[in-house]
Order: C-alpha cells, then structure tokens, then sequence
C-alpha cells in the first residue's frame, strides 16, 4: 500500500509534530509513503472567501502533485473536504478529478476504512475531549451528526478507543462549531472567539483534560484562547495521540 | 443605504448588549427540542428527502402548477392576483382595502408582507395594521422588525415585553410574568380582532390540484383574524406552491417539528374559497424569486418552508441576532436569498458563516444551505464587492502557495523572527487574530525540514 | 374571477417559463411511514403533550354527567353545540348572521371527524356549520371524537379526507404561545382549553 501525503501548508509551517507524527503511525503500518516536496495547500482559503480564480491553480497543483500516488492522506478533513467536495467548481469537467477525489482521505477515515486498524500498542490514559471538527463530520460524514436521525458513530472515537486506559469527555453539545472557520476567524472575530469560548467551556464543565481533534485548524484557534485564558487543558491533534505522543 | 456589516452589528451584540449567552441558549433549547422530535420519527431522513423531491418538481414545472392552482382556487371562489414586484403586491392589498372602505386591518404573520414592507405602505395611507401574533405585536410596539421569523421577538427579555405592555395595553409596571401579559395582549388583540374590517394572512402551502392553501399557527391568530371580518388577503411567495393535497402530510410532519419541536402547529386551517358572502383574495408574488429559480446553484432555496430551524442551528445567528443581518429573513436561509437579490447591499452576510454545515443538515427540505453559502461568496467576489483587503490578501496568497521557493522563505523567515519581535508589536490593534487569542508558537522547523533530515529527499 | 393585473401574471409565467429547470420525479409517498402498536394511546399521548385533556366515555349517554364535571363547561354562561342533543346550549350558532355574535361564547362542543395519533391532532370542518369563529372564539373546547377514527400519522389522514367543504383543519390542543422568553402559555388567541371526548 503506497500513500502520498499531504501535509497542509499550516501544519507544515506551525505544527510540523502533527505531520511526524502522521508519518510515524503510517510507518508502523507498514505503509510506503511518499512526501512531494511540491505541494504547498489546497486552496482552502482562497476559495472559501470566494476567490475561486485565485484558488484554481492550486486545485491543478496538488492534482499534479498527487498523480502517481496510490492514496492520498492528509491529517486535515477540512483540506481533504475540500478536494472531495469542491474541486468540482475548481476543476470543472477535469477527467483526472474523479480519481483523485476517490483515492483521498482523512487520516482517520484512511485508518477505519481503507487499513481498517484493529488496535494500537500504547495506552493513553486521559480523560480526552474529542472536538469533532465540521468538515470532518458534514461534509467527509466521519461520524453521526446530532441534527439528523442516524445510528451513532465517529470514526475518530472508534480509533481512539482502541488506547488503553482512555476516557471520552461527554459534552452538552456533541458537534458544535468551535468557530473557526477560516478567514471567518478574524472577519467575525468576536462571534468567532464567543464559539471557542462556549466550546472549551462545555469540555471544561465536562472534565477534559486533552483537547483534541482531527484538525488542527480548529484546535489552533482553540488552543489560541486555551493559552490567553492560561486554562490548564492540553491540546494535541489525534494523530499525535494516536502516534503515541506523551500528553505533557 | 449603506451596506449592512454583519460583523461590525454582530459585535455589537455580543459586547456592547451583553445579550448573546442568553439568545444562544433561549435559542439552543429550541433547537433540542427539535432533535428530540426529529428523533420520535425514524423515517425522518425518508421525509426529508421526499419533501424536497416535491419542492424540487414543483420547481420545475412551477408555471403550470402556477396555472393550475389560479384556475383551482377561482373555481372555489378566491379571487386571485399576481404581484411581479413588492410595490405591486403593495398596491394590490391597497385597493382591495380601499375597495372595502377597510380602515382597520389584523394581520398574521407574514414574512412575505415583512419582504414588502407593506405594514408602512397601509399606515401612510390611514389605514390601521395589528400584527396579531404575539411576538410580531410585540416588536411592532417597540417599532422593530422581527429579529426571527418563526420567534420574531426572541431577542426581547420578558421585563422588555412587560414595559413596553405597561406603556401600550396598560399592564401594571414592573409586571413581567408571561402569563399575565400574555393574557393582556389577549384582551388587547380580541378587540382589534372585532373590530377589523379585513384580515391578511401568509400561505404555508397552497395546493396546486385543489386551489386549496393552509395557514398554520399555534395562537390561533389567522384563523381568528379570517373569520371575523368580511374580507380575507392571503399573501404568498410563488414558491409556496406544492401539487397535491396529500403532499401536505409531508410538510405539516415537518414543519413545526423543525420549527419549534411540536409534532404539528395547533391550528393547520385549509382554506377552500371564500366564507359565504365573503371575499377571498390570494395575491401570487414574484419578487425577486423567478430570477432566483434561473439559476441553478440558488433554486434550492426556494424549497424554503421558513420554519427557521437553520437559524435556530446556526452557531452565528445565535451569538450574533437577527438584526445583525439587517434583512427580513435573517440567518442562513437570508444570507442567501438577501445577496441573490442584492448583492452589493447584502455582500456581508455570506461571510457571516463558519461553514459548519449544520443548517444544511438541520433543514427539512434539504436545501445544501452552506454550499450555497459559499458559492455566493464568489458571486460576492464577481460583482466587485469584495472588500480590497480580503481580495488582494487572497490573490498575493495565492502567489505565494504556488511557488515553493517563496513559500518557505517566508515561512522560515516568519519562524525566525516571530519570536523575537516584542509582543506589543504583534498584538497590535491591526491584529484581530490576537484580541482574545494567543498567535500558535513558532516552531524551529517546519514538517518538510523535519522530514527532510530524516528521510532525505525521495 | 380573475383579477385585471394581466401584465404581472404573464410577466411573472414567462420569466418562470424562461428557465430551464431540470425535471425531479414527484414522489408517490408510499414509504414506512410510523405506525403505532396502538394509535389510541399514541394519540392519548400526542395530545396531552400539547396540553390537550382526553376523558374516555363508554357512550355518548355518559358525555353530560362529563361535562358537568368540567369547570369551564359548569361556568360557561353561554354554550353552543355542533353535536346534536348534546352540550345544553345556550346560544344557536346557526340562527345568528353575524359571526361577531359569537365573541362571548364560553363553552363549544365540538364534533371531530378524524384524531392523529402522531400529532394529537383532530380534523374538523365547517360542514354544517355557519360560522368557522366558533372553532377560534370559544373561550373552551369540547371535542367529540370516535377511537376508531383514529390514525397513526398524518399520510393516513389525508388519505381519508374528502375536501369539500369551504374550510378545514387540523387542531393540535388549546391555542399557544412561547413569544415571551420561550415560557409556554396556554390561551394565546384561541381556546384557553381543549378537552377531547373519546367514544369507544
């Protein structure tokens, strides 16, 4: 099995761990991965402010980039729902789209659904609040929405319950915003900040002592209020979590 | 006009009025009301799904059913008009009154009237107008438009209600109990109930194989409103439209269980031509909503049913209000109809959405609400009204992404130095980012440096 | 009738007919729709959650010891009745022009058609009745309805629903309001009180 990774251009920059520590769980799978220094970013912010002419040649990019891989996997549902959900209007009519789009997953949904990973070696005994990340959940559907009427699941729970000695936070809203939400974060900076407030609030009353989710996106602006409001809460995206990091 | 700034109103809200705790959770608790009705129904995705499947037929032979429901409805007695524009809706209603020498008006709640703006078209020509569910009287008291469209006063704190009750009805001041005022607005309402001369009402659906349409309420108010006087003025929005009677079994399932929780609206009235000796008149609008229908990333929005779940998910809406929108229907459902009419005056609204999907999943009839939302910020960007911040911020990242070289220079460069800049500098006013949020903490090396001196180059 | 404002409707017809919309099947409606083991208590159920009241009768004969027994219906100075030989009325709906005469009425028994048990809601209509007020004026409501009309979900109901009359419609319990603060409040504009008689 050969993977090409996809490492967002944020995480590269600012939270390169979370990159290794995708690295080291695909490793111990024995998988062959290929990093092209090439790729750069999905066009995520760009097209989601509307920029689509700006956002194109990046969609045409990262096709190149990934073309001979035979996965692509990247720690982010928010760029991967991008590629799956909205390289269509980038790429109208693109005969290599198809494939691309199919052969593209979250880490986490790579592990449940094409690996299908049945334990993991290590224990991680915190009780840990799993923040399940929007794009992840309604547009890549890695697990059950409150709003619609399903059989319960998260692929990123699933996983994590595999540690040892883990303990699941159980929050007042399940899947509620964080409110991070791209450039949304500083266009709507006070209505932004009172979601991340309201959401740590909730793990606080609810005991979590590691934050985590399947983007770091939304942890960054998170763990930004977490660290002005010296909260004693971790924050660790769950690749690292589930490469065996120490949550120190 | 100027332009509406969502976020500049949004922050007033929450800072300046202190008020968006509390509106989240009022609003909160409906929205767990409906999970909790939603989830007594197993075929709930089933209904879902064939409600839209009817919106979205009836889209596409709307000019017919259009046809079928005039001929229906004259059949049964109604008399019915058609309205291209608000101004000409506006006109329609005043002739009719006028014809009638109606000089008092009780009308239910209506967003169409709201859209039109016909409550100041009546007034200024002497003509009374009670809004007579409880809510709209209430915000018409206070001289504001609804902030909600299915809880127009949600914004409004009970001892609110009380004073402004104190000054109009006369209640006792300082009372702020909902029941007491609630039987106030009761006695004040059955008077102008009595003493109209014409009711108007909205139209929920009207059936196009019968000419049949229905109003539904939980105060009672349209039907009290229609029974009374001699003169009934139904409003509707072409899209109101659906083909067969039973195909309300699939609305009325899912209208109020979105809207409020309840398994249906206490008072589901059919209305099939006119009272005996009475008038009817269905006034058909256009509005804005035929454009709407051409193109083909917004027709969804038509399925609309305003039953206002989206805005009871909406994790913005609820934080923000709905006079931060600055429209008739706030929230996600306006933030798309809004701009699709006027982009330049509406370009704020699209942007006021984290793009957390919720209310594409909270809606009865489907509608992909946060993809239209996103589409709509390039239409935003097309027609120019992108501020030149955003829109050259995006195009010089768009130049850096691409080129690698680039790229990580200014990424090692920005690592670097970050750290050594005084916090003062960066936590600057310019920096909306870190008003309440620390910046992330730079690393030494980014993932492709680290990968590199591991792996080498492969 | 048809209106004289010609140029809005062709106006409005052509710019419809102008797009291109692409055609969705209309659906037959003939899925799993939620049927209840006993549709009699799901609907007992349905209504006392709207804050309806249901008394079960073993005949008609028993309904006017039952309705003595209600305050509002004891109290009420002025009562009229849809249910023939019932209700004691005080007042003739049919005998009056002017529906305006119905605005002191306390008390109105009522005749349903048809109960839901996924809603609690009863179909009634103005067939042989003058004045459609009576179902919104009444200060209270009695309403007569038989156990084997009763339906699971509101598909079914409207599969038995014959529209022929003037006016129809679906009542889900006493008239309600949450506009202030969202605190529920019984008695909005309607009837303050909805007790349903139930007939085997």
């Amino acid at each position: 099995m050969q993977v090409g990774l996809f490492i967002p251009c944020y995480i590269d920059q600012l939270y390169p761990q979370v990159g290794m520590a995708t690295v080291e769980i695909l490793e111990r799978l024995q998988i062959d991965i290929r990093f092209c220094e090439a790729q750069i970013c999905c066009g995520q912010p760009m097209a989601n402010t509307g920029c689509n002419d700006d956002a194109a040649p990046l969609a045409r990019d990262f096709l190149k980039n990934f073309a001979d891989d035979q996965y692509v996997v990247s720690p982010s549902g928010s760029c991967v729902a991008m590629v799956r959900h909205h390289y269509d209007h980038l790429l109208p009519d693109n005969a290599d789209l198809p494939a691309l789009k199919s052969k593209t997953f979250e880490l986490c949904e790579f592990l449940t659904d094409v690996v299908q990973v049945e334990q993991f070696d290590h224990a991680f005994p915190h009780q840990v609040g799993l923040h399940q990340s929007c794009h992840g959940l309604r547009e890549l559907r890695m697990g059950s929405c409150s709003e619609r009427v399903e059989p319960a699941f998260s692929k990123v729970r699933q996983l994590l319950a595999k540690l040892d000695g883990i303990r699941f936070s159980e929050l007042r809203r399940q899947d509620e915003c964080c409110g991070f939400g791209g450039t949304f974060a500083v266009n709507e900076e006070s209505v932004s900040c009172l979601m991340g407030l309201d959401r740590i609030a909730d793990h606080e009353s609810a005991g979590t002592e590691v934050l985590t989710a399947a983007d770091m996106s939304c942890l960054m602006h998170l763990q930004g209020l977490i660290r002005r409001q010296k909260k004693n809460m971790k924050v660790m995206h769950v690749a690292e979590i589930l490469a065996g990091y120490p949550a120190e | 006009m100027h332009a509406i700034e969502h976020a500049k109103e949004a922050k007033e809200f929450i800072e300046s009025r202190g008020r968006a705790t509390w509106h989240d959770s009022a609003l909160w608790f409906v929205r767990a009301k409906r999970d909790k009705a939603a989830q007594s129904l197993p075929e709930w995705e089933i209904l879902r799904e064939t409600a839209s499947q009817i919106k979205q037929h009836t889209a596409s032979r709307l000019a017919d059913y259009l046809e079928k429901f005039e001929a229906n409805a004259t059949r049964l007695g109604a008399t019915v008009h058609w309205a291209a524009t608000a101004d000409e809706h506006n006109r329609i209603v005043m002739e009719i009154l006028q014809k009638h020498g109606a000089k008092k008006v009780v009308k239910s709640k209506s967003m169409l009237t709201e859209e039109c703006h016909l409550n100041p078209d009546l007034e200024a020509a002497g003509i009374e107008v009670v809004d007579t569910d409880l809510g709209e009287r209430i915000v018409q008291l206070r001289q504001e438009p609804p902030s909600h469209i299915v809880l127009p006063a949600i914004h409004i704190k009970k001892a609110e209600v009380g004073e402004v009750f104190h000054q109009h009805l006369g209640t006792d001041a300082g009372a702020d109990d909902p029941d007491y005022l609630t039987e106030a607005a009761r006695q004040h309402l059955r008077e102008k109930f009595c003493a109209a001369d014409a009711g108007i009402t909205g139209v929920n659906f009207a059936v196009a194989e019968t000419g049949e349409f229905v109003v539904c309420t939980n105060e009672g108010n349209a039907d009290l409103g229609t029974s009374l006087p001699p003169v009934h003025i139904a409003c509707m929005g072409i899209e109101k439209l659906i083909p067969r009677q039973k195909d309300l079994g699939v609305f009325l399932r899912l209208l109020a269980r979105s809207a409020t929780g309840q398994p249906i609206t206490t008072y589901s009235s059919h209305f099939r031509g006119p009272r005996s000796g009475c008038e009817l008149h269905i006034i058909l609008v256009d509005n804005g909503r035929s454009s709407i229908l051409g193109r083909e990333d917004f027709r969804r929005s038509l399925n609309c049913i305003r039953c206002g779940a989206c805005m009871n998910t909406c994790p913005v809406y609820r934080r923000s209000g709905g006079h931060s929108y600055g429209t008739t229907v706030p929230g996600p459902i306006g933030s798309i109809l809004a701009p699709a009419r006027d982009p330049g005056q509406h370009h704020s609204l699209p942007f006021a959405c984290s793009l957390c999907g919720s209310c594409t999943d909270v809606c009865p009839v489907k509608i992909d609400l946060h993809h239209q939302l996103l589409t709509m910020r390039g239409e935003v960007k097309k027609a120019g009204h992108l501020p030149a911040l955003k829109r050259w911020g995006m195009w010089a990242m768009g130049i850096v992404l691409r080129r690698n070289w680039l790229y990580g220079f200014l990424g090692s460069v920005g690592r670097k130095l970050l750290p050594l800049i005084p916090r003062p500098l960066i936590y600057n006013r310019m920096n909306m980012w870190g008003r309440q949020r620390e910046l992330p903490q730079t690393p030494a090396k980014s993932f492709r440096q680290l990968y590199r001196e591991r792996y080498g180059r492969k | 009738m048809v209106a004289n404002n010609k140029s809005d409707r062709t106006a409005i017809l052509n710019a419809i007919r102008q797009h291109e919309v692409s055609d969705v099947e209309l659906p037959d409606l003939n899925a799993d729709w939620i049927e209840y083991d006993s549709p009699l208590e799901q609907f007992v159920q349905s209504l006392e959650s709207v804050g309806g009241r249901v008394v079960r009768l073993e005949s008609l004969d028993q309904l006017g010891q039952e309705l003595e027994k209600l305050d509002s219906f004891a109290t009420a100075k002025v009562r009229c009745s849809l249910v023939a030989g019932q209700g004691s009325p005080t007042f003739e709906l049919n005998q009056v022009d002017d529906p305006h005469d119905l605005e002191d009425i306390d008390f109105a028994l009522l005749s349903a058609e048809l109960g839901v048990a996924e809603n609690g809601a009863v179909w009634m209509t103005d067939d042989g009745v003058r004045h459609r007020a009576v179902f919104f004026i009444a200060q209270h409501l009695g309403v007569l309805l038989s156990a084997s009309q009763i339906v699971s979900n509101l598909h079914q109901a409207y599969q038995r629903l014959e529209s022929s009359t003037a006016f129809g419609l679906f009542m889900s319990g006493p008239s309600k309001t949450a506009d202030i603060e969202q605190s529920l409040v019984i008695g909005a504009h309607g009837a303050r009180s909805l007790t349903l008689f139930l007939l085997p």
